[in-house]
């Protein structure tokens, strides 16, 4: 019956998406305030049915209500409590829901918090989100009903995937989603501001929070997925370039180029046509994500269920919402005046210089991604496309970006003198080499890409301090306190980020260079020796978990004598999906990890064993966490808020009318 | 309108091309080296009766398939009807692999589902598997008469794939001899 409920529920959702697509569309065209009024309930409405279907499901798998299949096929009685849930989404149909309720969360989200918008634009970007919702939902009720029954049911389930049983797959998915999803909002304002030919730095100034906030969910998303990679996969690496990793990263840096180039039609009013592009292209590049992932059409170690059916749909629906934004883009877009004219060193020219670099780095992402099968559609043969490709293309192009990144918050806008940027930025020039050399040869790795990296790096951090710097000495006399409260939130948003992207680049630099593996034939009492830390088997005992049996190995770590920790490394065996997993046990530090995993027992009763040493990994998540952490508080600055207050009284007086 | 502005749809649509192409092609089909090579041998225990043992040897002088299945397989339920099909038809042996999987629950799947196979052979171990370079449950291979792999097949075995692939390549190898 509740399934039945939940089933019924996702039909009205998919009514009212109907309902918020079309009629306050009409409403904004004939200039009907009571038509374009009803988007705002008929969102709402529309979240609350898909939240109660997603809490439908839910409960098919709390209470094991294998009579479903959906619950049948990923869950069992004996699944901990928390992967019953995470089962809801663990799986194709689960996940479209998940798609759907984290869409109408932001839209209900844009009802709420952007109520001061214009009547006719607020109709125009519901209706737009409306259509992307009754897409998804009929999607998923067409091709992929998480509702279908098995009669008659089965007694037990076959279990939740054993690699997705893992912490990181709980909180990674609605996060990636949520950043996902979340581009939708700027893609409904570029197509808001097309259609209605407003597309101001007003304009500019209503998106940019949005899609600041989608920015750090995708950010997060990715980097809790790469941390359950790293410890879950058990091969000690943090990032693959697999194709459904790159289907997070493209819209990643394209949504990065948005939130800079946002920037500048905000302060400047300049590069529309190129921001509402680039809005277009991140929602897309999140659209072709999904088809990705959904139609199997490229495989990857996470391709779900592949159904010809479900690819069909899909593409359809990536063809008409990109076909026609894109149509409308080309349309209406040559109507925009360029914009205010800039130097060639101004800010304006460091954040377009980016702007084309994060692009062409997308654009190579996209093609080596899609590479393999260009081919096979050309009939050029079956390749792969690995990591040596993107990291030859991809590291090329970084570099500058990350020279222009520190620039662009010296250099004033429209035009700037070369000597007085350069002025204070020569010393960290300078400073950042030396030391990129100088570590560089302490840690006996020079190479290109170790020298590289930590000379960026350097750059960054040294070059963010001196920029924190530049502030104390523009109001010389006032007390600490007075200057750090009188910067915006945006300015340390922007400062934390870019701090973080340079705590990022050392531990990417010092993880990828410095990193030791070992992997060793083991038996009780025999020790083995890694970058200076000695590794004692102490032999393996069973640890049976609730739906898996396991081996638990005990294995002490010491270094010059001292215990530095015990790790306990497992290889488990799911009973009912039949397989077996590594559970890699880590011991992380702030400078290092070290990195333990079990692998098999060997007939002579010895075990192989992995071990990693892995200096600075930590810092690889540390530096997504600041990026976060600064779109944060670049979203919470106090000038949305106050524009938004101050233009709250005419907003008002046009509904009272 | 202005040239430039229709490159991005213009270079979308190219994209959506491969990408609709790109739906027909099967990305796990890697073409097998093991086609036109003889068929690995083997000797392993039937399912029916773990005492008598048949090998790729027993089957020399037929055209015959060797389907690699598992009651853990999904896709197998789903191409089962189109084995029943084929075994009703009597077109040619049809041999089972029945791989990584145990004893009663093997026969359990085919007293439920129904027994399309002239004989299956049981590879718990998947030791077989490996020499048939299987990756994916269920794979079927193709054998003639002289022992030797002429086709491979991944995935399900649908009825368009028996009609327009398998059937022609068995009544060419069939002629042939």
């Amino acid at each position: 019956m509740i399934p039945e409920l939940g089933h019924f529920s996702l039909i009205l959702a998919l009514v009212l998406a109907l309902v918020q697509a079309i009629v306050p569309m009409v409403g904004a065209n004939r200039n009907r305030i009571a038509l374009m009024a009803v988007g705002r309930p008929a969102a709402q409405g529309q979240f609350l049915a898909i939240a109660f279907a997603f809490g439908c499901l839910t409960w098919a798998f709390l209470t094991s209500d294998f009579s479903l299949q959906l619950a049948a096929v990923n869950s069992h009685t004996d699944t901990p409590l928390i992967y019953k849930i995470t089962g809801v989404w663990g799986n194709h149909e689960g996940s479209l829901l998940l798609w759907a309720l984290s869409l109408s969360l932001w839209t209900v989200a844009v009802t709420v918090f952007s109520r001061n918008l214009p009547d006719a634009f607020m109709a125009r970007v519901l209706g737009v989100l409306g259509w992307i919702s009754a897409g998804f939902l009929s999607f998923t009720l067409i091709t992929s009903n998480p509702f279908d029954r098995l009669l008659p049911a089965v007694a037990q389930g076959r279990d939740l995937n054993p690699l997705l049983q893992d912490a990181g797959m709980i909180i990674h998915p609605p996060l990636l989603y949520m950043g996902y999803v979340g581009f939708s909002v700027a893609f409904a304002f570029a197509i808001a501001a097309l259609l209605s030919g407003r597309m101001d730095a007003a304009w500019a100034r209503w998106s940019r929070p949005w899609t600041t906030v989608a920015w750090v969910f995708l950010t997060a998303g990715i980097a809790v997925g790469s941390g359950w990679a790293y410890y879950e996969l058990g091969w000690g690496g943090w990032w693959f370039w697999d194709p459904v990793e790159n289907a997070s990263f493209m819209p990643w840096l394209l949504g990065t180029a948005l939130i800079h180039s946002l920037a500048v039609t905000e302060k400047r009013g300049a590069f529309r046509s190129w921001t509402i592009l680039l809005a277009i292209s991140a929602f897309s590049l999140s659209l072709l994500g999904t088809f990705l992932v959904r139609s199997g059409v490229i495989t990857s170690v996470h391709a779900f269920a592949t159904d010809p059916r479900r690819g069909l749909f899909i593409l359809a629906l990536l063809v008409v919402v990109i076909g026609v934004s894109l149509t409308l883009f080309a349309w209406r877009a040559p109507k925009l005046s360029g914009g205010g004219s800039f130097g060639l060193v101004s800010r304006d020219a460091t954040l377009l210089g980016n702007n084309v670099l994060l692009a062409v780095a997308t654009g190579s992402v996209l093609l080596g991604t899609l590479y393999p099968l260009f081919l096979d559609a050309l009939n050029l043969g079956k390749i792969s496309v690995g990591p040596p490709y993107f990291e030859a293309v991809f590291v090329p192009l970084m570099t500058p970006v990350v020279v222009l990144m520190v620039l662009g918050p010296f250099v004033r806008w429209k035009g700037d003198g070369v000597g007085r940027v350069l002025r204070p930025l020569l010393p960290v020039m300078v400073a950042s080499i030396a030391i990129g050399l100088g570590v560089a040869f302490a840690v006996g790795h020079v190479t290109v890409r170790t020298v590289l990296g930590l000379v960026l790096a350097s750059w960054v951090l040294l070059g963010s301090a001196r920029l924190l710097a530049s502030r104390f000495a523009e109001r010389r006399g006032a007390s600490a306190a007075a200057v750090l409260r009188g910067i915006p939130a945006a300015w340390w948003g922007m400062w934390l980020a870019h701090v973080g992207i340079g705590i990022f680049i050392i531990g990417a630099t010092m993880a990828g260079s410095l990193n030791e593996r070992l992997d060793v034939k083991m038996q009780p009492g025999q020790t083995a020796q890694l970058a200076g830390y000695t590794f004692t088997f102490r032999g393996v005992a069973d640890a049976p978990g609730p739906n898996y049996d396991a081996a638990r190995a005990t294995i002490d770590v010491t270094r010059s004598g001292i215990p530095v920790a015990t790790l306990h490394p497992e290889k488990r065996f799911y009973v009912a999906q039949q397989m077996p997993m590594t559970e890699a046990s880590i011991d992380i530090g702030p400078f290092r990890d070290v990195y333990v995993n079990l692998g098999d027992r060997l007939d002579d009763g010895s075990w192989v064993v992995g071990l990693f040493y892995k200096p600075f990994i930590s810092w690889v998540w540390l530096g997504c966490l600041l990026m976060a952490v600064g779109g944060v508080f670049a979203a919470s600055d106090r000038r949305y808020r106050r524009l938004a207050e101050r233009e709250a009284p005419a907003g008002a007086a046009r509904r009272t009318t | 309108m202005k040239a430039k502005f229709l490159v991005p749809l213009a270079l979308f649509l190219v994209l959506a091309g491969f990408l609709g192409y790109g739906l027909q092609l099967n990305p796990r089909e890697v073409p097998s080296p093991l086609v036109d090579k003889p068929a690995p041998e083997f000797r392993l225990a039937t399912l029916a009766a773990p005492d008598t043992a048949l090998g790729a040897a027993d089957m020399r002088g037929e055209v015959w398939l060797l389907n690699v299945w598992a009651s853990w397989c999904v896709s197998c339920r789903e191409e089962h009807p189109v084995l029943m099909e084929l075994a009703r038809d009597k077109v040619v042996p049809l041999v089972g692999l029945n791989y990584k999987d145990t004893r009663p629950e093997a026969i359990a799947w085919l007293e439920a589902h129904g027994d399309p196979y002239t004989t299956s052979v049981v590879d718990a171990d998947g030791r077989v598997g490996i020499d048939y370079g299987v990756y994916g449950v269920p794979e079927t291979f193709l054998i003639d008469r002289q022992g030797v792999i002429r086709y491979k097949h991944i995935g399900p075995v649908t009825r368009e794939a028996v009609r327009d692939v398998l059937l022609p390549k068995i009544a060419e190898l069939a002629r042939a001899s």
